[in-house]
């Protein structure tokens, strides 16, 4: 589904190079120490930044002169995934028309997109007036109507409670599951890559060193650092 | 700490504050019989004067913000070499000695300036005329748009990465992020900028005394100037500066109502570039908004420079009349400053103390009591000062002493604004530590407040200084051969149409100003990276 071709990037000192391929209806968890270079992936595939050399492909064809809006992926951040003075409506709509100019079906699109994920009742309300799982909601709410095939996450979790994670993780598998979506995920538990991803990856220092089926994420890892990240997190 | 030993000093302070306010006030009631505002009403001219007043304020309200929106969302998107300094010129401009601004737009604009001078090469005439409501225009326009435009650009920047990140997402356009992300964030801070920005051009004194003057471009603050100074019609000043006084207090009263500041947050200006979508046509639309914005606000400052150093500088700086000038200024700005900071920062002990039992209204009245100068304009509090020792004292031998006072009052609102984030903090830090340890009084101050939040309190008082230094509507009333500043000399030399003289005292008072500005705020800041 995405697939990265000896991607390389500099940013100051630090060097990235990525090399994987990922298949069409996975879920992956994006592990890693802090600063390996997890969000750096996930801006190169979003487009934010461009690589230096190396291509990057989203279902066979090569995104690199894709502007970031034309790409087939929907993000979401850590925080911030929604614009403080819109209403949850309006956050919403932005992911059908970037004008906000909504036709009759988009705007049924939204309210059952947000049946799905069980915020219909906040339409109006602003983001200030949401918890910080409802706000979560509402962006994941928007990245399902722009209705693309790969879904990017950044920690959009991280800061909930681990119920609430947990409920989130699911929301996020049951509607990648009937959507047909790929998902890359990072995180920084353990549980949540054990609990939703079918696969995982390690980024260490600005690379891929390893790969592979989510269990095969254990203590008995024949990659050390990866084997002190999960004896460390369990 | 009980927080009577501590409510002391803000009260001292503020009760010498009402003391000199309200003499002033009492003496312009006591020279305006009656209290007639009818008089006024039924005065075609003062009518005129009025609605002038409001008149340009309002224009050069609506040009100097409207004009800075899109130079500040220009600024928000682009990185350039000399970015930096541009933002420092911006700085610049509002505390900048209002002549010598004047000075360089007239070597631009004015009528042997520069345009004129390259038109007249082409057998052109210049168009326009500086004087009256074109050069008021343009003054306040050099002088308040690069500041709101900065005031503008902190919001631009406090939006965070990911809205820029979600915008380029989701392909929203320039247009429509501009009125659905950066549009509502700017409007916040609008009513707040407009309102500062009239306030400033609506109680502007030097400016429309340089370039407007004639009986059609004549503002409230001028007149009563006139009127004292020229027609000794004390009873007119004197009117006259109790309905600029009440003028100034509504529309400070409806600006509080309506404009709810945005606490800004220092600049921090992300090294993380904000990522947009980006094209041609916003890049020429970008680069068109950031060079008429420099072209606007450095060329002025460079002709002071230039035209600075010229064959009349030898005569000036020999002659002891400009000595005795700087000297005046030195003592004003340097005492003026003095007496704002030790002033405001007793009156932030005070007002921190009582903030920290939870005494909100009473700390921001105190704190508001210390601005009050915005309400009445200095030649206001001097128009008054003026009347009640006019009679008392020979009022010339104490000329210097009453623009001491009436400065150090003009800055304390900026030395409040400076440094009552800072030390408030630094009480809820350190409070009930200092007290743990028995520390209070100066030494607390000298070995944590100083120590700790030296670079605030240092530009605190650059500020002020800078301000004193430049300011003339103090001193315009009480002016007199042996007590003249800077200001006040390079006024009589416009006003003698001496350009040559002019511009040596204007690089002069530029180099003062700015330069010692920048030159104490490194000494300081420097030193205190070292310790």
């Amino acid at each position: 589904m995405i697939k990265f071709c000896s991607v390389k990037y500099q940013y100051q000192q630090e060097q990235f190079n990525f090399d994987i391929d990922i298949g069409t209806g996975n879920i992956v968890a994006v592990l890693g120490a802090s600063g390996a270079g997890k969000s750096t992936l996930l801006n190169l595939a979003a487009g934010f930044i461009n690589p230096l050399s190396g291509d990057i492909q989203i279902a066979g064809k090569s995104v690199l002169d894709v502007q970031p809006h034309r790409r087939p992926l929907a993000m979401l951040f850590q925080e911030n995934n929604l614009f403080a003075h819109l209403n949850v409506a309006d956050n919403i709509g932005l992911g059908l028309d970037p004008g906000l100019k909504l036709t009759r079906d988009q705007k049924a699109k939204v309210a059952d997109i947000c049946r799905q994920v069980g915020i219909e009742k906040l339409l109006p309300r602003l983001p200030q007036q949401l918890s910080g799982g409802q706000k979560q909601r509402v962006a994941l709410a928007r990245c399902f109507v722009q209705n693309k095939p790969l879904l990017l996450l950044d920690e959009p979790f991280s800061a909930l409670d681990p119920v609430l994670r947990e409920e989130m993780l699911t929301i996020v598998k049951k509607l990648a599951g009937k959507h047909k979506v790929t998902v890359l995920m990072v995180t920084h538990h353990i549980s949540d890559a054990l609990n939703a991803a079918s696969h995982y990856l390690f980024v260490e220092q600005g690379k891929i060193s390893s790969a592979g089926e989510i269990n095969n994420l254990n203590a008995e890892n024949p990659n050390p650092s990866l084997r002190h990240f999960v004896q460390a997190g369990l | 700490m009980t927080s009577k030993l501590q409510s002391l000093p803000g009260l001292i302070i503020a009760g010498f504050i009402l003391l000199f306010v309200s003499g002033a006030f009492s003496a312009l009631l006591l020279h305006s019989p009656g209290f007639d505002l009818a008089v006024l009403w039924s005065d075609p001219y003062y009518r005129h004067v009025t609605a002038f007043s409001f008149y340009q304020s309002f224009l050069s309200t609506l040009l100097s913000v409207g004009l800075a929106i899109p130079v500040a969302h220009a600024l928000s998107r682009r990185s350039f070499f000399g970015k930096e300094l541009l933002l420092k010129l911006f700085a610049a401009t509002l505390v900048l000695p209002v002549l010598v601004g004047v000075f360089g737009l007239l070597a631009i604009y004015g009528n042997s300036g520069l345009i004129s001078q390259l038109l007249g090469f082409f057998d052109y005439k210049l168009p326009f005329s500086i004087y009256g409501l074109n050069g008021i225009l343009l003054a306040h326009v050099f002088f308040n748009l690069p500041f709101a435009a900065r005031l503008l650009l902190q919001p631009l920047q406090s939006l965070p990465v990911e809205n820029h990140k979600l915008s380029v997402h989701l392909g929203i356009s320039h247009w429509n992020k501009f009125k659905l992300v950066e549009w509502p964030c700017l409007r916040q801070q609008l009513p707040h900028v407009c309102g500062l920005v009239f306030m400033l051009c609506f109680t502007s004194f030097a400016t429309v005394m340089a370039l407007g003057g004639g009986p059609k471009s004549t503002t409230i603050e001028l007149a009563i100037y006139q009127a004292i100074k020229f027609d000794f019609d004390l009873q007119s000043g004197a009117l006259l500066a109790l309905w600029q006084m009440i003028l100034c207090g509504t529309l400070a009263v409806i600006i509080q109502r309506f404009s709810r500041p945005v606490p800004l947050t220092s600049t921090t200006t992300s090294s993380e570039p904000v990522p947009f979508c980006d094209s041609k046509s916003a890049r020429c639309w970008d680069l068109l908004w950031i060079s008429a914005a420099a072209a606007l606000v450095i060329p002025p400052l460079l002709m002071v420079i230039i035209n600075g150093l010229n064959a009349q500088f030898l005569a000036v700086v020999t002659d002891i009349f400009f000595w005795s000038a700087v000297k005046n200024s030195l003592l004003v700005a340097v005492s003026a400053a003095f007496i704002a900071l030790i002033g405001g920062v007793l009156i932030l002990i005070t007002s921190r103390s009582w903030r920290l039992i939870g005494l909100q209204f009473r700390a921001d009245k105190i704190e508001l009591l210390g601005a009050i100068i915005l309400v009445t304009p200095g030649l206001v509090i001097s128009t008054g000062i003026f009347l009640l020792l006019r009679n008392i004292t020979d009022l010339f031998s104490l000329a210097l002493l009453i623009v001491i006072a009436v400065n150090a009052l003009m800055a304390l609102p900026y030395v409040i604004k400076t440094l009552a984030q800072p030390m408030l903090h630094i009480a809820q830090q350190y409070d009930k530590l200092c007290s743990s340890l028995g520390m209070s009084g100066f030494s607390r101050f000298y070995l944590i407040e100083w120590r700790a939040i030296r670079v605030p309190i240092v530009h605190a008082f650059s500020i002020s200084f800078v301000l004193s230094m430049g300011d003339l509507s103090a001193i315009a009333l009480f002016g007199s051969q042996d007590s003249t500043t800077l200001p006040l000399y390079l006024f009589q030399l416009l006003g003698s149409y001496q350009m040559d003289s002019a511009a040596v005292v204007s690089l002069f008072l530029l180099m003062l100003s700015v330069a010692l500005f920048a030159l104490i705020e490194k000494i300081m800041v420097k030193n205190n990276v070292v310790k």
